[in-house]
């Protein structure tokens, strides 16, 4: 009986302190709540976005609080469509530059074209990343990272096989014949790691070798193609004959996107085609020391895709004053210097490319050059036809390259595809 | 004014008291109990349905507000899908190879430890069993790690014995790796199910078949098979919708490749609804492939039931 009554007291009394230390913990607490954010963006910029959002959350300690989440590449746009249909849109919404005339024209992102044209370096934001963030004159996104393609080459690899490693190849022939005799060293080192079963990298890497050999991509309006060129087949040609003669890793055929960087960062392969991002993600070791050079055509020239992404409030956000600021603070000179040109990205501000930490690495010099040549297609069914895993670029471009040559039915249904 | 509610409290009393009522009010609590199963079955079956059939009738971006009705369009157009057609074959290719092996290995693991008592057995069983554990996405993930052809083990143990299959690199060797997979996940499950199958065949009827003289293959055909019946039958149906529904064990190992030869039916639809943004003809897949699995089930329970007629006379 006692025993009860003390059991019952101890009870009661515990339930007392748990309330009583709930209510005292609690109330102060939630007079400072943080504003809660959320925000989503793809996983080739996942090394990005987490440095601002821990950099922002750190500094806003207790008044604001980011939570980023981070979404497979090859997902990202299907979850923004699913999420936009049933209005559960993050507060804060990236989307791959390309992509943005779907976004913009779909209504998800908040008009904020008084707010940016307000900063004082609007002016100087990246202009391809600007230009896709524009509907009806009206800015609705911001540069969130800046990404070129180029051509990547482990020095170490040169000098094994008596290349010399400051002159690196000008044309995609020359390019090859590096690749050839850096396979022939053995030993599971390749010429060439390539993305050939990635939809989305092979446009990134090869629609610069067309620009380069001075051959449009797509039409203005982005509804035809100039594939089937003389000169966008000689590009493939080049790869084609990577392929035959064993210069190109055998993995090559199957990879995905998602595995490319560690297979280089590996130091098994002598070359591959990445966007700059990569600089700042993959580590040199005594087996890998980096070099860059600009993606060039079979003869020559120079040219650069420029990618990566734009970010934007979505237009159901109900923060929205809070998430201009991060937007806006991630713009700021402090950000833009210490958190990406001091790791080797690209900055998202033309008058900031020529800072401290780019012009002491002449890769970021070469990089920040080829965005005056760069371009960025332009077709509102770029993603359908270009990043689609099934779909008529993949198998247009894998018959190229892989099989017997550019088809001209894959061709017909790639452009039918962009016409819609 | 007394009397009166006297005489309606009466009532009240008898017409609680009355059995049709009490079967009205049990009528109640049987719907009381059924409740929640039924709440579920609407919001997650015939809501989804009658909604996915609204869907196929329209023109249905998935961004944009704009939905104009434009039935049978999303079906006609079906017949055009390269992609689709050429799926039809595949999903139904890998079905076969699947529910074969499936079928074939599950049963045999069944019969060499259905003794129950040895712990041999007990050990190989938690073995065969371990893989179901796993996620299917997981172990897709897992397999597509050991098959990577630079980093993989797999590659590495076939290379010291000087052979370097292209694990998911040929048409073939992508339907027979993925095949692999989901052989090393569902053989166990399927096991398990055929185990309580074996075991519920009574011991008297094979030792008076042995007293007959049967032998083993005999006794297996005429007696084992026959009353397990209704477990193979279960399995099948599990096997054959499982297959025709097959995606995420593609979507991660294969991607649909190389060049489009591994994609489902399933795997269309999404790339319709998520790639193309066309939830419409999307809607008007899924519904075509409702109807063929509904038709394909009734086929089957059909079977199964005149034979079941047929045992019992």
């Amino acid at each position: 009986m006692n025993r009860s009554i003390k059991v019952r007291r101890l009870v009661s009394s515990a339930l007392a302190v748990l309330l009583v230390g709930g209510l005292t913990t609690t109330a102060p607490a939630k007079a400072a709540d943080p504003i809660a954010l959320t925000m989503w963006t793809r996983s080739t910029t996942a090394v990005q976005s987490q440095d601002m959002v821990n950099a922002y959350n750190t500094a806003n300690k207790g008044k604001v609080e980011i939570k980023l989440t981070v979404v497979p590449f090859t997902e990202y746009l299907a979850k923004v469509s699913a999420a936009a249909a049933a209005g559960g849109l993050p507060d804060i919404l990236a989307a791959n530059v390309i992509d943005g005339p779907n976004y913009t024209r779909s209504g998800l992102w908040l008009n904020i074209d008084s707010r940016i044209k307000k900063l004082p370096y609007w002016k100087q934001l990246a202009t391809g990343h600007m230009a896709s963030a524009t509907y009806n004159q009206k800015y609705y996104a911001v540069p969130h990272v800046v990404d070129a393609s180029s051509i990547y080459y482990n020095k170490v690899l040169f000098e094994k096989a008596g290349l010399d490693s400051t002159k690196p190849p000008t044309t995609l022939k020359e390019m090859a014949i590096a690749a050839a005799k850096i396979s022939a060293l053995g030993g599971g080192v390749d010429g060439l790691y390539f993305p050939g079963n990635c939809g989305g990298c092979l446009a990134f890497t090869l629609f610069p070798s067309i620009w380069a050999s001075g051959q449009k991509v797509l039409n203005l309006q982005g509804n035809a193609s100039y594939l089937g060129t003389t000169k966008a087949k000689a590009v493939f040609d080049v790869y084609a004959k990577m392929w035959k003669d064993g210069t190109m890793a055998v993995g090559s055929k199957n990879e995905a996107g998602a595995t490319q960087n560690a297979v280089f960062e590996s130091g098994k392969a002598g070359f591959a085609l990445l966007g700059s991002k990569a600089l700042g993600t993959i580590k040199e070791s005594d087996k890998l020391k980096i070099g860059l050079v600009a993606l060039s055509g079979p003869d020559g020239g120079t040219s650069t895709f420029i990618g990566g992404d734009t970010i934007g409030i979505s237009a159901t956000s109900k923060n929205v004053e809070a998430a201009w600021n991060f937007l806006q603070w991630t713009l700021e000179d402090k950000q833009q210097i210490d958190i990406y040109a001091a790791k080797n990205f690209m900055t998202s501000r033309r008058d900031l490319a020529d800072n401290k930490f780019a012009l002491a690495d002449p890769r970021m010099v070469l990089l920040n050059k080829l965005l005056a040549v760069g371009q960025s297609p332009y077709s509102v069914r770029f993603f359908q036809t270009f990043n689609d895993a099934n779909g008529p670029w993949i198998l247009f471009v894998r018959e190229a390259i892989f099989g017997s040559g550019v088809s001209k039915t894959l061709l017909a249904k790639l452009n039918s595809s962009l016409s819609g | 004014m007394a009397v009166a509610q006297k005489e309606i409290l009466k009532r009240k009393v008898s017409i609680f008291s009355k059995r049709p009522n009490r079967g009205f009010r049990s009528t109640w609590v049987g719907w009381g109990f059924a409740a929640p199963a039924v709440v579920v079955l609407l919001l997650f079956f015939i809501i989804p349905l009658g909604y996915s059939l609204l869907i196929s009738t329209k023109d249905w971006p998935l961004l944009g507000p704009d939905h104009p009705t434009n039935f049978p369009d999303n079906y006609v157009k079906i017949s055009d899908n390269e992609l689709f057609i050429n799926s039809l074959s595949f999903t139904v290719k890998y079905t076969a190879i699947i529910t074969t092996i499936l079928l074939t290995l599950s049963l045999g693991l069944a019969l060499l430890i259905q003794e129950g008592k040895s712990r041999r057995n007990g050990i190989l069983r938690t073995i065969y069993f371990l893989p179901v554990v796993t996620g299917l996405s997981t172990a897709a993930l897992l397999f597509l790690g050991f098959l990577n052809p630079t980093v993989g083990p797999m590659t590495f143990i076939f290379n010291k014995f000087g052979m370097n299959p292209d694990w998911l690199g040929t048409p073939n060797m992508a339907l027979t790796s993925t095949v692999m997979m989901m052989t090393w996940r569902f053989t166990g499950f399927y096991m398990v199910i055929m185990l309580s199958g074996l075991q519920a065949i009574p011991r008297d009827i094979y030792e008076s078949a042995s007293v007959d003289g049967s032998s083993r293959l005999n006794t297996f055909r005429f007696i084992t098979i026959p009353l397990m019946r209704s477990t193979l039958a279960l399995c099948l149906i599990l096997i054959l919708t499982g297959g025709m529904v097959a995606f995420e064990q593609f979507y991660i190992l294969t991607a649909g490749g190389p060049d489009n030869s591994t994609v489902t039916i399933v795997m269309t639809i999404f790339r319709q609804a998520f790639s193309q943004f066309e939830m419409g003809a999307a809607a008007a897949m899924s519904v075509v492939l409702l109807l063929a699995l509904v038709v394909m089930n009734i086929l089957q329970l059909r079977l199964v039931r005149k034979d079941d007629s047929g045992d019992s006379r």
